[in-house]
């Protein structure tokens, strides 16, 4: 997925319509990564200025949610689900396989892709599952995982 | 004529090729100049059997799976437009034993219907439960939900009915209904399939919750990991909207409802009510201490009734059909049916709905047909994350609430995970104190940090350190963690740790290891 550049205009465009949310704060910064695929520091100021609302509100629901990333993600993304459905019918085992055959580490960050864990796709009859770019992958091995 | 085929539009079956299939099957069909109409439904729950294709045929819905989409051309080679004979027939839909064995109350239209279509609801019974409650009053809806022994479905078995009776008696300018669709935990997918086989159940559902206790405003709180759902959901209200099933006038009458999705932010702990409510503020997903309850002060501090899409999604059947016919299945104060959700090492996995008291043997080796790899079941997680493990000699317990929690354990939203022989139940508590780590609030220490002392005391038995002295300490830390954490996070994590201890003592003697 392409996403265009970081700008301060753009990102007052997309603000905009939440205007009259109640409680706009992880909405807003939802609607700047869906925009730009991360949160610019400077969104930070933006939001806070925007919903009246002091930085350090902001910047505490920036950092206490798992999806919302502070920096472009890498072109290309692999996450494995770990959770227990998925443990029994062999993640472990599939995300050493992905590593050894990717020469990289889950969780670690990489310039060209990343390779997280993740916690349930809601895909436990059809383990293990990974979502490739953004794409649900049931029965995942280490060829589907990396095609 | 065009011959109906139905493929689902299910991001289960879509993970494994359905959408290539429904694809390939328009391309035969042109090819060979045949006239079909393929019908994206929802998965009808055997996601075993996905890519489960139907045929529409005069004596009725004629099933061919697992399809693979190398199987597309040889179906039509046998004519499969026609019913015909094939490596894949199941015959009927409706006789294959793995549905005919079900009863299904909740998930009575999931997978029959285009999710999509409103006038595919309404010939399916939708919409009746909302048309009889906007002629009823708050109380008499109440009363029916209540007698009908709905219980909360998210996991804790709280009578929906009390709850809502609490949110109708708080008087209010302001009123919210919320559904919990955060579905965490790993082992369940009923909410996510409901939503995307039957999303008009879900807003009937709410509707009728709004209509009874004056809520104006509702709210879907759905996990970003449910990227189909999310859309479904979304398109299903603008439908409903549009057709004035949702609006300022609900089906014409003097209630105003109107409906929001909002998306999670990768939190399991947001899927705790008052998380989520915060997380509907916009805020950090912290705990917020009871009381006040939801039920008086939730949603920017006003009576909000929250409850898991299952318990939403039955109400419209139970208002439709009547308190009475719900209440006559199950056992006990286990009133009505549960859908269960078969996952993790298993041969046939999916969504079995039946009245509660149906055995786990039952579940699990009747309709599930044992573990996937063949090799023996040793393990069975009920419950999700925070759920026990039980080994082969509880299979005979009956799943019901009571029940379960006399067995050491509890149902929680339904999930039945299966682990082969091949398992480690030290490796398993260890990943559910590792869990409880990475997903604590933070609020409560016994829960942010004891899990990562007990993730280490676990590792320390893995690797035969101090054995004895380690499990004792284990036990303390547990007992720590039940007592001094302000939600089920911190105060259940000890419940799949200790029961893993209990039923598998053999994996936590530090020595021999697979
Ligand atoms: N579905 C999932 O993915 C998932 C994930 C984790 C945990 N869980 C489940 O969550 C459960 C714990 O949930 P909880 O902490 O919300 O349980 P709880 O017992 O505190 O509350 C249950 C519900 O009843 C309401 N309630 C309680 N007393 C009431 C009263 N007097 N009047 C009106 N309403 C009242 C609460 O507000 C809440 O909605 C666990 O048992 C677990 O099974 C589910
Ligand atoms: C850590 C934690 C996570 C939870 N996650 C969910 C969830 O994903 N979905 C859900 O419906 N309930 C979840 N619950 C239970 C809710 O707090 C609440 O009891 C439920 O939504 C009420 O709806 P019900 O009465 O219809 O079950 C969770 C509870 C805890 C402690
Ligand atoms: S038990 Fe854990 S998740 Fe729950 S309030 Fe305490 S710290 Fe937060």
């Amino acid at each position: 997925m392409s996403y265009p550049s970081w700008s301060i205009e753009e990102a007052t465009r997309v603000l905009s319509p939440l205007k009259n949310v109640q409680g706009p704060v992880l909405i807003a910064l939802q609607a700047v990564q869906e925009r730009f695929g991360y949160v610019h520091e400077d969104a930070v100021g933006l939001i806070a200025e925007t919903f009246n609302v002091s930085r350090a509100d902001v910047h505490g629901v920036l950092t206490y949610y798992h999806d919302l990333r502070t920096s472009p993600a890498p072109a290309r993304s692999i996450q494995i689900c770990v959770a227990e459905a998925c443990q029994s019918v062999g993640s472990r085992e599939l995300v050493t396989a992905v590593e050894k055959k990717l020469g990289k580490k889950i969780d670690e960050t990489y310039a060209d892709i990343e390779i997280k864990s993740a916690y349930c796709f809601g895909n436990c009859a059809l383990g293990p599952s990974a979502m490739v770019d953004g794409e649900l992958i049931g029965r995942a091995s280490v060829e589907k995982v990396t095609a | 004529m065009s011959t109906v085929i139905y493929v689902p539009n299910d991001s289960a079956a879509i993970s494994i090729g359905a959408d290539q299939v429904a694809a390939l099957i328009a391309q035969e069909a042109v090819k060979r100049s045949l006239d079909v109409t393929i019908i994206r439904n929802g998965t009808r729950g055997a996601l075993w059997l996905e890519t489960l294709v139907e045929v529409l045929t005069s004596q009725g819905r004629i099933a061919y799976g697992p399809v693979q989409p190398e199987d597309v051309s040889s179906l039509f080679d046998s004519d499969f437009l026609q019913g015909g004979a094939h490596k894949l027939s199941l015959g009927l839909t409706e006789e294959i034993a793995w549905f005919a064995g079900q009863d299904r109350v909740t998930y009575k239209r999931v997978g029959l219907i285009d999710p999509l279509s409103l006038k595919d609801y309404e010939a399916h019974g939708g919409l009746v439960g909302l048309r009889k409650a906007i002629t009823q009053n708050g109380s008499e809806i109440v009363a029916e939900v209540t007698a009908s022994g709905l219980r909360g479905r998210g996991g804790a078995g709280f009578p929906a009915g009390i709850k809502w009776k609490t949110v109708l008696d708080a008087p209010a300018d302001q009123k919210y209904v919320c559904c919990n669709a955060d579905e965490g935990d790993s082992g369940t997918f009923a909410d996510r399939i409901l939503i995307e086989a039957d999303p008009f159940t879900l807003i009937e559902g709410m509707a009728i919750a709004a209509v009874a206790v004056g809520a104006t405003q509702g709210f879907v709180y759905l996990r970003s990991e449910y990227p189909t759902a999310i859309t479904r959901m979304r398109d299903a209200i603008a439908i409903a909207e549009k057709a004035g099933v949702l609006g300022s006038s609900v089906l014409g009458s003097k209630h105003a409802f109107n409906l929001e999705v909002r998306v999670g932010a990768g939190s399991y702990v947001c899927g705790e009510e008052t998380a989520m409510l915060e997380s509907l503020e916009g805020k950090r997903g912290v705990i917020r201490s009871k009381p006040p309850l939801p039920a008086i002060a939730g949603l920017f501090g006003k009576p909000t009734i929250i409850n898991n899409v299952l318990t939403l999604a039955s109400v419209p059947a139970v208002i439709a059909d009547g308190a009475a016919a719900y209440a006559a299945r199950g056992t006990g104060r286990s009133l009505g049916t549960q859908v269960f959700q078969l996952a993790g090492n298993i041969a046939r996995g999916g969504v079995i709905e039946t009245a509660f008291g149906i055995t786990l043997e039952t579940l699990v080796h009747t309709f599930g047909g044992g573990t996937l790899s063949g090799k023996p079941l040793r393990a069975v997680q009920i419950g999700g994350p925070l759920g026990a493990y039980f080994n082969s000699s509880h299979l005979g317990v009956s799943m019901d609430y009571e029940s379960l929690a006399a067995a050491g354990g509890m149902l929680g939203h339904g999930g039945v995970v299966l682990f082969d022989d091949s398992v480690d139940l030290a490796q398993q508590a260890k990943f559910a104190m590792e869990f409880c780590a990475l997903e604590s609030c933070g609020k409560c220490t016994p829960c942010r940090l004891g899990s990562t002392r007990g993730a280490e005391t676990i590792q320390k038995i893995i690797s035969g350190v101090d054995v004895p002295a380690n499990k004792l300490l284990l036990l303390d830390l547990c007992d720590v963690m039940t007592d001094g954490s302000l939600c089920a996070m911190g105060g259940l994590t000890p419940l799949p740790v200790k029961s893993a201890m209990n039923n598998f003592p053999e994996d936590f003697t530090g020595g021999a290891k697979k």
